[in-house]
């Protein structure tokens, strides 16, 4: 009964998405207030419809409904309770419903967040997040329903992916979904301007606080999923170009350089058909990114089933949806007024090279993704394309990027003044140059692609102090500096320390993979390993072997590590699960291979310096996007607007034109 | 109009790349041609199945258009196409040789027993060389070898109805004549 019940409310929030894109899009165009007025009860309405369902399903998960037959291919009695409800989204279906529900949360944040908007505007963004909510309820009705039956049930589930039991898969697709999907608010702010035609500071400062909020929740989203790969996969390494990696990647890159656009329209005015394109395509990519994983056109670790059918509709869904914002870009973009006016050197010049960077770094990704899919597309024969490839690209494209990340927040806007930055920045410069120069060597050993790497990290860090500096110096201490500003520096130097964390493991790493016998030692990193055997042991699904490895540095142990390996019980997949010592400066990573003879295995054992700093930096990126996020200045805003609000109702109720509210308000912001 | 066209750009590239990735839909980034293609088939001599103390030779095939089918018990896929080969051997167009792939000799023997034999030869490959030699990536695979011990096609995973007759059974024919 309860998977129907499901079912039912799906269909539900599928009508109610048609009415809560239709209505009000024709409403806007019309100017008819009480169509506009429908959209946010109708995105509330969608929201609740699909949690609902969400919630069945669940709820069959939760009890082991094994009549349902998604629940039987992807969950199991034996599973824990945590794992049953993280395996709602281990599954194609699922992780579509959850998709829908994360868009209808997103439009549900439009709608309540909204109250500072024109209705008129906020029913045309919630109209085009519809058109996307329709899109996708259709693709989950049509071809991947999660309720339907299994007749007869299952007497057991055929269990989740052991490679998908780990705390990470509880988190780490919520976090990618919300910033993929959270990227649409953008897109419909964007489509929404062009519909309107009006497309100007005001609007850049709207969706700024919105695009902000769905790149933080992206970058934590990757940076779980590599963390995820780095202790689960057993391999040790934290990043692999593999194409559903970057199909992540691709609207991270995008929604990047979109963050930096949006500052330049919004401060100047300037780039604003630039802007919105980049919100198309930050769209697209997450939208890309879904077509990549779900249709299988390409291989991948991440092994989805394939199903040409879904493939053939998500590629049409990508076709409408891109195809038709792109087209309504090409015939809205040409009378778009162009902002002010900058020279070669100004913050304009340097934020517009961020955002060549970074597509042209994008495109390079996309590429390398796309090219043996062009390739046998073309019958030209079968290919594939490698991490050489996309590390000989794109490390270049990132030097340049991470030089202008010190440079620009000194730079002036309009025109800005070489002799002076140079005076400014000479120091600072000379200050990261040395240390680069020698912190190598107390690693023990120089390379000139780790000193460069240690170069632009230092620069960032030591021109991010520069510039606090400065502005404490010249307002009232830490507290007049802006949140906007912390922001951008907290993300900065996230930058500088990921940067790090990479150039030290691609420099310092070091590994051995050994054969070992009991009491057999080994040393890598300084550390002396002794192996003392293997202990099976049970889990609660899965038999472990459990290894002995103690750990030694000066002749003192310093620690017992247990890498493991298990059988699963109901999909009997061999796992392997490392033994990590995470520390500050350094990781210990111990990974059972497999038994060898007599009592011997054969081990891996990883020491990685700073390994953690890349996740520890992308953290700090996500801080800066939430400090952005906090600026006073988009509730001012706000507080403005609703006090023209206000007169401009008053002046409303003299005369008698009810429908045009809020534009003479919105022009009024736009010009202040 | 050259300002106008411009900005029809964007919407010209996602075309292309739409027009690759319906194409991609239709192809399989798991069909990889093996290298062996239109080379000499390894040549190999291992124990027969059925009679430890004999040898298989392939040498034995020359001079006739065979299909090589490698297998294991502890294969699922097996399962599934072997009904077809049972159908294909009871034919008699082609004679059909079993690899049986790093296995247990009596699960072999049941498995046969039990589903059926349509091989006129079992070649017990249980040190997994020769799946080496033939670069086997999982089981099941197929193989069709022409008279002068040429490896003509190779089929990756179970063989359905339909890629047996249009594939493998349509070459047969062919090389044959």
């Amino acid at each position: 009964m309860i998977p129907e019940i499901g079912h039912y409310a799906l269909i539900l929030a599928l009508s109610m998405a048609i009415i809560q894109s239709v209505l009000p899009l024709i409403g806007a165009q019309q100017a008819k207030a009480s169509w506009i007025a429908v959209a946010r009860p109708a995105a509330q309405g969608q929201f609740a419809f699909v949690l609902v369902s969400f919630g069945c399903l669940t709820y069959a998960f939760i009890t082991n409904d094994f009549s349902v037959q998604y629940a039987a291919s992807h969950s199991n009695s034996q599973l824990p309770i945590e794992y049953r409800i993280a395996a709602v989204w281990g599954g194609h279906e699922g992780s579509l419903l959850l998709w829908a529900l994360m868009l209808a949360g997103w439009t549900f944040a439009v709608s309540i967040l909204s109250k500072n908007l024109p209705d008129e505007m906020v029913a045309r963004v919630i109209g085009v997040l519809g058109l996307v909510s329709v899109g996708f309820l259709l693709f989950l009705l049509l071809t991947s329903n999660p309720f339907d039956r299994l007749i007869p049930a299952a007497l057991d589930g055929r269990d989740l992916n052991p490679l998908l039991q780990d705390p990470g898969l509880i988190i780490h697709p919520p976090m990618l979904y919300m910033g993929y999907v959270g990227f649409s608010v953008a897109f419909a702010f964007a489509i929404a301007a062009l519909l309107s035609g009006r497309l100007d500071a005001a609007w850049a400062r709207w969706s700024r606080p919105w695009t902000t909020a769905a790149w933080c929740f992206l970058t934590i989203g990757i940076a779980l999923g590599s963390w995820w790969a780095y202790y689960e996969l057993g391999w040790g390494g934290w990043w692999f170009w593999d194409p559903v990696e970057n199909a992540s990647f691709m609207p991270w890159l995008i929604g990047t350089a979109l963050i930096h656009s949006l500052a330049v329209t919004e401060k100047r005015g300037s780039f604003k058909n630039w802007t919105v394109l980049l919100a198309i395509i930050a769209f697209s990519m997450s939208l890309l990114g879904t077509f990549l994983v779900r249709s299988g056109v390409l291989t991948s670790v991440h092994a989805f089933a394939t199903d040409p059918a879904r493939g053939v509709y998500i590629l049409g869904f990508l076709a409408v949806t891109i195809g038709g914002s792109l087209f309504l870009y090409a015939v809205r973009a040409p009378s778009v007024s162009k902002g002010g006016e900058f020279s070669m050197l100004s913050r304009e010049t340097l934020l517009l090279s961020n955002n060549v960077l970074l597509v042209v770094a994008c495109g390079t990704v996309l590429l390398g993704t796309l090219y043996p899919l062009l390739l046998d597309a073309l019958d030209m024969g079968k290919i594939s394309v490698g991490p050489p490839y996309f590390n000989s690209v794109f490390v270049p494209l990132m030097m340049p990027l991470l030089f202008l990340i010190g440079l620009a927040p000194f730079v002036r806007w309009k025109k800005a003044n070489l002799g002076e930055l140079a005076r400014l920045l000479r120091w600072a410069f000379c200050v990261a140059l040395v240390v680069a120069l020698l912190l190598p060597f107390t690693m023990g050993e120089w390379h000139w692609m780790v000193s460069l790497s240690l170069l632009m990290a230092m620069w960032i860090i030591v021109t991010a102090m520069l510039g606090f500096i400065r502005r404490v110096k010249r307002g009232n201490g830490l507290k007049g500096i802006s949140m906007s500003y912390y922001g951008m520096q907290i993300g900065h130097l996230g930058m500088a320390v990921f940067v790090i964390g990479v150039a030290m493991i691609g420099g310092y790493q070091t590994e051995k993979d050994v054969r070992m016998e009991i009491g057999d030692v080994t040393t890598v990193g300084g550390y002396t390993f002794r192996f003392d055997g293997v202990v099976e042991q049970a889990g609660p699904n899965y038999q472990a072997t459990r290894g002995y490895i103690q750990v030694m540095k000066d002749g003192k142990n310093v620690m017992l590590m247990h890498p493991e390996k298990r059988i699963y019980n109901v999909q009997t997949m061999p796992m392997t699960e490392a033994a990590i010592d995470s520390g500050f400066t350094r990781d210990l990573y111990v990974s059972l291979g497999e038994p060898v003879s007599g009592g011997a295995w054969s081990v891996r054992i990883y020491h990685k310096p700073f390994v953690n700093w890349i996740w520890g930096g992308c953290a700090l990126m996500a801080l800066g996007g939430l400090f952005a996020i906090c600026d006073r200045r988009y509730r001012i805003a706000s507080r403005q607007r609703k006090e023209a609000e206000k007169r401009k109702m008053a002046t409303a109720n003299q005369g008698s034109s009810g429908d045009v509210t809020g534009t003479a308000a919105v022009a009024r912001e736009a010009k202040a | 109009m050259v300002r106008y066209l411009k900005y029809l750009t964007p919407l010209v590239v996602f075309l292309v790349v739409v027009w690759f990735l319906g194409r991609g839909l239709y192809l399989n980034p798991r069909e990889v041609p093996s290298p062996l293609v239109d080379k000499p088939a390894p040549v190999f001599s291992v124990a027969d199945l059925h009679r430890p103390e004999r040898q298989f030779s392939s040498e034995k095939m020359m001079g006739q258009v065979w299909i090589l089918n490698v297998w294991a018990s502890w294969c699922r896929a097996c399962r599934d196409e072997h009904p077809l080969f049972v159908d294909l051997g009871r034919k008699n167009i082609v004679p059909i040789v079993g690899l049986n792939y790093k296995d247990q000799r009596g699960d072999a023997l049941e498995w046969l027993r039990a589903l059926g034999d349509p091989y006129v030869a079992s070649a017990y490959d249980v040190d997994g060389r020769v799946g080496m030699d033939f670069g086997v990536y999982g089981v099941p695979e197929t193989y069709v070898i022409d008279k002068q011990g040429i490896i003509r096609y190779k089929h990756i995973g179970p063989v359905t109805a339909k890629s047996l007759e249009t594939k493998v059974v349509a070459l047969v024919k062919e090389l044959q004549q």
